[in-house]
């Protein structure tokens, strides 16, 4: 391991890719959490959108030191690169016992890039299922919808709602469909946000060395349970092209789908007889 | 005064066929009931369309079915096989 971190591996790289998001259970250590917790009660400044990373955060914040954990400073050395800007951050709060699970969204706006921002979301305290963590739809990332569109879909087969320990990470696509759900505990529930943005492009980034391992293939042709059958087939080839772009390789294909579609003969037979 | 009052059950489904598997589901109960929001269950009420009309339910919306934009042909978004069902309930004032 380097000061790049502990980079993702192909496979983390295509589950990614696949899924829309990673999750690092229990990854932040306790010490960190309990850190983090009157810090988070207290609030604290948000950079100006656009600062390069390094520059974001002091280096006695826990902000720093959460991201500077090996396997978080790898994970997003992998996806977006050394230096990334600080779109924003957002301290979320749920109040407990009050107020509503909010409406099925992704973030921002439609963006249709095949560049892609991160956000991290740190939890950390241990988040019981009827303290309502974030919602997450696997596999939802590349749909291309605005904002809160999607609100009328209450329920999503294999839909994922995030149940934790203490300082666990999720990494997100900027594109993954997700809300806080209601917090039916006494405990007011917080959760922190970042959002980055790439400043190379995003190609070979990660630990590259499994990349021909069959695990790679496997989880770029994963299905999720809410998927209708033939919108899975779309899923598949949008996940491949994304994958011709992160490894700089348009030959890849998952089982066949594009080479099929790119198949345009020229060659003319002579006329015979 | 007994009124009556709308529940709307949308289920969204694995193909254009009412008897395909439900993907997805909302609730919302005009009747006060029950309430219903974001994530707050895991099991789809029915296993397709055509079990919600056995158990009551009357169907009043179905998707269309609409080719994709030229250039768009690969593009994911919306779930695309939703129906709306209700059902009245009584209720007294």
């Amino acid at each position: 391991m380097t000061d790049q971190g502990q980079l993702l591996t192909s496979k983390e790289m295509a589950q990614f890719v696949s899924a829309g998001f990673l999750r690092f259970d229990g990854l932040v250590p306790d010490e960190l959490n309990r850190e983090a917790m009157p810090a988070l009660e207290a609030g604290f400044e948000r950079p100006k959108a656009g600062t390069p990373l390094p520059l974001a955060y002091a280096e006695d914040s826990v902000v720093r030191k959460i991201l500077s954990l090996p396997r978080i400073r790898g994970a997003i050395r992998s996806l977006v690169g050394p230096e990334p800007l600080v779109d924003h951050h957002a301290i979320h709060v749920r109040q407990p016992r009050g107020g509503e699970a909010q409406h099925l969204h992704a973030d921002a706006i439609i963006d249709t890039r095949t560049t892609f921002d991160v956000q991290l979301m740190y939890y950390p305290q241990d988040v019981p299922l009827e303290m309502g963590g974030t919602l997450v739809v696997p596999g939802s990332h590349l749909r291309r919808i605005n904002e809160t569109d999607i609100g009328r879909y209450q329920n999503l087969c294999g839909q994922v709602p995030l149940v934790c320990p203490a300082g666990t990470v999720l990494i997100l696509h900027h594109g993954i469909w997700h809300c806080g759900r209601r917090n039916d505990t006494d405990q007011v529930r917080y959760m922190f946000k970042i959002r980055l943005n790439p400043t190379v492009r995003q190609v070979r980034l990660w630990d590259t060395a499994d990349l021909d391992d069959a695990g790679v293939r496997a989880n770029l042709r994963q299905g999720f349970p809410w998927y209708e059958s033939a919108t899975a087939r779309l899923e598949i080839t949008n996940r491949a092209r994304m994958w011709r772009s992160l490894t700089a390789d348009e030959t890849y294909d998952t089982d066949y789908w594009l080479t099929r579609l790119e198949n345009e003969p020229t060659r003319v037979l002579a006329p015979t007889g | 005064m007994s009124q009556s009052r709308q529940q709307v059950l949308v289920l969204y489904l694995n193909n254009s066929a009412l008897d395909s598997s439900v993907r997805g589901w909302a609730v919302y109960d005009g009747t006060d009931q029950s309430r219903h929001t974001t994530g707050d269950s895991s099991e789809p009420p029915y296993k397709s369309g055509l079990d919600a009309l056995r158990d009551g339910w009357r169907l009043f919306q179905a998707a269309q079915l609409i080719p994709p934009a030229p250039g768009h042909e690969y593009d994911t978004s919306f779930m695309k096989h939703e129906f709306y069902f209700e059902r009245l309930e009584t209720i007294d004032d």
